[in-house]
């Protein structure tokens, strides 16, 4: 009651008040985080553990003859440009159907389209490497031929156009297919999340449909769409079955996206020879999955840092 | 330039609901017409069907004519989009472009259909505009910065910059003040003050001082009960409304017997 309160006689007020709900949930968030780094740093640990005879090892005895590099730089090249070319074919179109779904197609139309392409995302993936392998190459030859013969100044259609149309190039398109609905997925969930108060903003001012799309869904949606790209992007980097199936790959490194002798990929390649792989061949297969585990990180901290970027902007705020 | 904007027979519905019923008015040019009345009883749905902001809600339609200036807003050549562009629109909510600096916001409008303008002009138009909504000041340094970073008066005189940047005939507010202090406005007062020189400006207010201050003219909506549709009770001048409303119903939302 009184203005008198010595100061021993305060409360303490440092000491925040919990819940033991509050505690427990801070507890279990914090041990899954401790956990998924414990794991992270275990996988890593053993990668770099059984990758070192390989690093070690004289050149000619690595499989291949030419070094470890000399062995891993086709196959790197392989995953990224199949991985690349998918992501440049599934973005784009990604985007267009998140924004048909969203924002153009009347609303039935959109729930059905919206549930036909979250189906592609059930489809197991030996389902794609054998609908690759017995349709989409075969069909692509022709394109594989006029590619050779009108682009073939380019160094990616430098030819000879495959006859079974088992290259980079269907492989990019048949990964570009199974990372679509990922991308898709993300895309429509952020579009679909505009706030409404810029939207009529825009609209408002007189803007038209895709104006309105312009001003205030896309610059809102632009972070979503980067992180459900990376997204993909890890999906198609470690893709392995569909690629194992389509690609007839072991030759050097090349660009030629429509020739026969492609380099393979990273996990593809893990996939085929690991069976018959010993000793040192073992260790030169892990040392190329620990590349390919450094480049999904890569991709994962290069999205993070392009989403953050201008997060000043975002809206967040 | 302002233009006379007149009302006939107007029926409003979301779906099948009849949200607003047969609304008669003319409103005048190089004025300021206020509409009150209780919650819910269709003011903001009025506003909206005036620069056809209305049908964005799916399943939104209207029946009846609006006519500007001779030209109907709902006739069958009429462009939705260019009737915005004519009737600007500013919000409860300030809604600033979160991803657009200041500049960006204010000059968004003149940019739309692909439309170039050079930076001196672009500069102008920008420039104008935040000292037409009294901004201009507080922000000609941080032009660059995002809008969404100013104070919520501060954002709503974006708006109100955004919304005359573009050099409409109308421009419709619905709520401007809500969220605003006393302060902020009365600097939106002042301003709609200087603004009726050139444009037709309606407003939307619960706050009867600011109807009585800032308003020529001022309609009086009410509904009869839930479920009923709206219906613009009265209209007139806006001492009389305020000294000797025609209806009874007014003179009681007014004194405050109801709603
Ligand atoms: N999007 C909508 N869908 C369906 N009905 C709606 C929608 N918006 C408003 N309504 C209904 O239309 C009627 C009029 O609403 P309106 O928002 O125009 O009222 P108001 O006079 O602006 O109220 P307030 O003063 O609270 O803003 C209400 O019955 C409301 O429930
Ligand atoms: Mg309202």
């Amino acid at each position: 009651m009184t203005a008198t309160k010595t100061p021993t006689e305060r409360p303490p007020a440092q000491r925040v008040v919990r819940r033991a709900g509050d505690r427990l949930f801070a507890g279990s968030a914090k041990g899954s985080g401790i956990f998924i780094l414990v794991v992270l740093a275990g996988v890593a640990a053993f990668l770099i553990g059984e990758a070192i005879p390989a690093l070690t090892a004289p050149a000619e005895d690595v499989p291949g003859g030419e070094g470890l590099s000399g062995y891993i730089a086709p196959l790197v090249l392989g995953t990224l440009l199949g991985a690349v070319l998918a992501l440049l074919v599934a973005t784009p179109l990604a985007v267009g159907i998140a924004l048909f779904v969203t924002y153009y197609a009347p609303r039935r139309i959109a729930a059905g389209l919206g549930y036909a392409i979250d189906l592609l995302a059930a489809i197991p993936s030996v389902v794609y490497g054998f609908w690759g392998l017995a349709v989409l190459a075969p069909a692509l030859v022709p394109f594989h031929v006029w590619a050779a013969d009108h682009l073939g100044w380019l160094p990616l259609f430098a030819g000879p156009a495959s006859t079974s149309g088992r290259t980079m190039l269907t492989v990019g398109l048949v990964l570009a297919v199974m990372i679509l609905p990922i991308i898709s997925a993300i895309a429509r969930e952020v579009f679909s999340q505009a706030p409404a108060l810029h939207r009529e903003a825009a609209l408002a001012l007189g803007a038209t449909r895709w104006e309105m799309i312009k001003m205030a869904v896309l610059p809102y949606g632009k972070s979503g769409v980067i992180a459900g790209a990376m997204l993909g992007l890890g999906r198609a980097l470690g893709e392995t079955m569909a690629v194992a199936i389509v690609l007839s790959g072991g030759a050097g490194a090349t660009l030629n996206l429509i020739s026969s002798s492609n380099p393979s990929t990273i996990a593809s390649n893990i996939a085929l020879r690991f069976p018959e792989a010993t000793g040192l061949g073992i260790n030169t297969l892990i040392a190329s999955g620990l590349v390919l585990f450094v480049i999904t990180l890569a991709v994962n901290m290069l999205a993070r840092w392009i989403v953050n970027r201008r997060a000043d902007f975002s809206g967040a705020n | 330039m302002a233009k006379r904007i007149e009302v006939s027979d107007l029926n409003i519905y979301y779906g099948d609901f009849l949200a607003v019923e047969g609304v008669n008015v003319s409103i005048e040019p190089r004025s300021i017409t206020a509409l009150i009345g209780p919650s819910g009883c269709g003011k903001s749905t009025f506003l909206r069907s005036l620069n056809r902001m209305h049908e964005v809600i799916p399943g939104a339609r209207v029946e009846g004519k609006v006519v500007m200036d001779g030209q109907d807003l709902y006739g069958a050549d009429t462009d939705p989009v260019d009737v915005r562009r004519h009737i600007g629109m500013v919000f409860q909510r300030p809604n600033p472009f979160p991803t657009m600096s200041i500049y960006d916001n204010v000059i968004a409008g003149n940019r739309l259909n692909g439309k170039k303008m050079k930076k001196a002009e672009s500069d102008d138009v920008v420039e104008r505009a935040l000292r037409g909504a009294n901004l201009w000041n507080e922000v000609k340094d941080r032009l660059d910065r995002p809008g969404s970073g100013l104070s919520g008066g501060q954002q709503q005189r974006l708006c109100i910059a955004r919304a005359i940047a573009v050099g409409p005939d109308v421009l419709l507010m619905d709520e401007p003040c809500s969220a605003l202090d006393p302060i902020s406005t009365l600097a939106i007062e002042d301003l709609m003050t200087e603004l009726k020189d050139r444009f037709t400006i309606v407003i939307v207010t619960h706050n009867m001082q600011q109807a009585a201050r800032v308003s020529e003219s001022t309609g009086f909506f009410n509904l009869n009960g839930v479920g009923q549709p709206g219906r613009l009770i009265e209209f007139n001048p806006t001492e009389k409304i305020f000294s000797n409303p025609d209806q009874k119903a007014t003179e009681d939302y007014i004194s405050g017997r109801f709603g």
